[in-house]
């Protein structure tokens, strides 16, 4: 009988143990939400939000702050990024999924696993070490431009490096998880392989690989410090993508520094991890969305 | 009709090429960091384990020992409380504890914090430690990476537990075993993938800068106690890779060679852990 109730019991402390550790994780996200509200509301009461986004004034000792520069050169940074990113991603995926043999296709998964394990600074290091002098040396005279190496167009190279190992898993996963069925089906009609994918398999996937590509975009706008070590730390409008520039993320790392003695400055900070914490959010959310919408369809 | 077999032939080159590019962007980054890292290792490996002087990061002596030891000590006690917990709220999610409108929502917000960027963790941290009037400390650096490694570890045991056949469950509970006792079974069932989501969970939190920059304090002393500053080996690299003394830069790329290594360890471990304890897994399906 005793046997019994401590049974029971353990039963019952852990049912409530877990539903209090289940309910905190939800509770972390809000707790991140409004802890980010409160602070930068300081900052959002004093100045209008037109006037924060669109200024290219960031004197935080005048007690101007706008984020202009860093918001271009976010979308800068982000664009070169995903433009390299994109295709490769899934042009890689496609090889994966469709023409690797079985034992390749470990391989090559486990070099991409090896890829996303690799932590942002260690990019940061590679670059400094190889791209940096490339772009200089090398890109900049071809082009016939001036540049120091440390730009936009190199922190947008290092992030699609970064953001390459989610497209290309995520993509491949949604390619595999087509049915098979389709494929033959394809081929019986006389297609070549590449007509296949074209006109069929990419467009069965396109909800799964649209979503990867929102999740990499998620990543390289938030990317921090890979971005903070190559891209020159200017605040100012890049001028073309080979001049050096700041991005949101960036500009807090660049300027933690001052940010403890200035309570304004601090909260404009804050401001800014409050802005990526939304846009990241909505992005995340709308790839999620778009991903269910995928297996609704494929009955998965 | 010729072009067809055209269009194919080009676009099968662009995909092995762009498959090709992948495979050297990995290759020269692990070469670059093996070479230029192994190179001052070599020369002078007593950096590994030399505590660092007075100026370090301005070109003083010594080594970077404390920031290998920050990484650990932050690391290890950071990964151990997110695996119970997320060990926990996995099992929660997928046996009948709750119901799917509930795990659902908590799937859900898993998934955003798992994209939050790392750097608003730190941002977030920071301004819990403003509020409590508090320095950056070893203790904010644990409680960062638990907050990084957490929606990882737990989506990654979530999955893991998801793939543990149904009938497993069924007979645990018709041989009047309570859920708790049938969440052991299926836990266990569930180790390798569980394993192996810590493993990536620790790799992720041994490699991030953003986060612990801010709350761990980030001073070239060796870490001395819970409410002591301490610092990371990302956070190091950081700090030293755009240095203007080439010296100090030196540090910087065998620093990166040993984190290089150790998430590398930390993937080999976490293949072999796999296949450790699928033991417990049936087989011939």
């Amino acid at each position: 009988m005793r046997r019994i109730e401590l049974r029971l019991i353990k039963e019952n402390i852990s049912a409530k143990t877990m539903l209090i550790l289940a309910l905190l994780i939800s509770g972390f996200f809000i707790a991140i939400f409004a802890t980010l509200t409160l602070k930068s509301y300081l900052v959002i009461s004093n100045y209008s939000l037109k006037e924060l986004i669109f200024s290219s004034n960031w004197d935080p000792e005048r007690y101007s702050f706008g984020f202009f520069p860093a918001i271009v050169g976010t979308i800068y940074v982000t664009l070169v990024s995903m433009i390299i990113a994109a295709p490769i991603g899934i042009l890689s995926a496609i090889y994966i999924s469709e023409y690797a043999t079985s034992r390749r296709k470990t391989f090559i998964s486990s070099f991409i696993d090896i890829l996303a394990g690799i932590p942002s600074v260690v990019f940061g290091v590679c670059a400094l070490l190889v791209l940096v002098p490339f772009v200089s040396g090398y890109l900049g005279p071809a082009l016939g431009i001036e540049t120091t190496g440390m730009c936009v167009f190199t922190a947008g190279i290092v992030l699609a490096v970064m953001v390459l190992p989610i497209i290309i898993s995520l993509s491949a996963e949604a390619l595999n998880a087509l049915p098979i069925e389709l494929r033959d089906a394809c081929l019986s009609l006389g297609t070549t392989k590449w007509e296949t994918i074209k006109g069929v398999l990419l467009k069965g996937a396109s909800p799964g690989i649209f979503s990867a590509i929102l999740l990499g975009f998620g990543r390289a706008f938030g990317e921090t410090m890979a971005v903070a070590m190559v891209i020159g730390g200017k605040n100012q409008i890049p001028s073309s993508i080979f001049s050096g520039g700041q991005t949101l993320p960036s500009l807090i790392v660049s300027s933690f520094g001052e940010m403890m003695s200035i309570p304004i400055e601090q909260s404009a900070l804050i401001f800014i991890a409050l802005q990526l914490f939304l846009i990241v959010t909505f992005f995340n959310l709308l790839a999620k969305y778009i991903n269910t919408r995928l297996r609704k369809r494929w009955y998965l | 009709m010729k072009l067809r077999y055209l269009e194919e032939r080009i676009f099968k080159i662009l995909i092995i090429f762009s498959v090709f590019l992948v495979m050297t962007s990995l290759v020269i980054i692990i070469g670059a960091v093996l070479f230029k890292g192994g190179n001052v290792l070599i020369h002078n490996p007593r950096v590994l384990i030399t505590a660092p002087g007075p100026r370090y990061l301005l070109g003083g002596e010594g080594g970077f020992l404390h920031a290998i030891l920050g990484s650990i000590y932050m690391v290890i006690p950071a990964t151990l409380i997110a695996g119970v917990i997320g060990f926990g709220v996995a099992l929660f999610l997928q046996s009948d504890y709750s119901n799917s409108r509930i795990s659902g929502f908590i799937r859900t917000s898993l998934d955003i914090l798992w994209g939050t960027p790392s750097i608003v963790y730190g941002i977030f941290m920071l301004t819990v430690l403003i509020f409590i009037q508090q320095r950056g400390c070893l203790l904010a650096g644990i409680s960062v990476l638990i907050l990084l490694e957490l929606p990882i570890i737990t989506r990654y045991a979530d999955e893991a537990i998801k793939a543990v056949p149904n009938e497993l469950k069924d007979s645990a509970y018709s041989v009047g075993a309570t859920r708790y006792e049938t969440s052991r079974i299926v836990g266990k069932y569930a180790l390798p993938g569980i394993a192996a989501g810590i493993l990536i969970g620790m790799g992720r939190g041994i490699g991030d800068a953003a986060s612990v920059i801010f709350t761990s304090g980030a001073g070239s002393v060796m870490p001395s106690g819970l409410f002591e500053s301490a610092t990371a080996l990302p956070i190091l690299i950081f700090q030293q890779a755009s240095s203007c003394y080439p010296s100090v830069r030196e540090h910087a790329y065998a620093a990166a060679f040993s984190l290089v290594l150790i998430v590398g360890i930390l993937n080999l471990v976490s293949r072999l852990l796999v296949r450790k304890f699928s033991k417990y897994v049936m087989r011939g399906k």
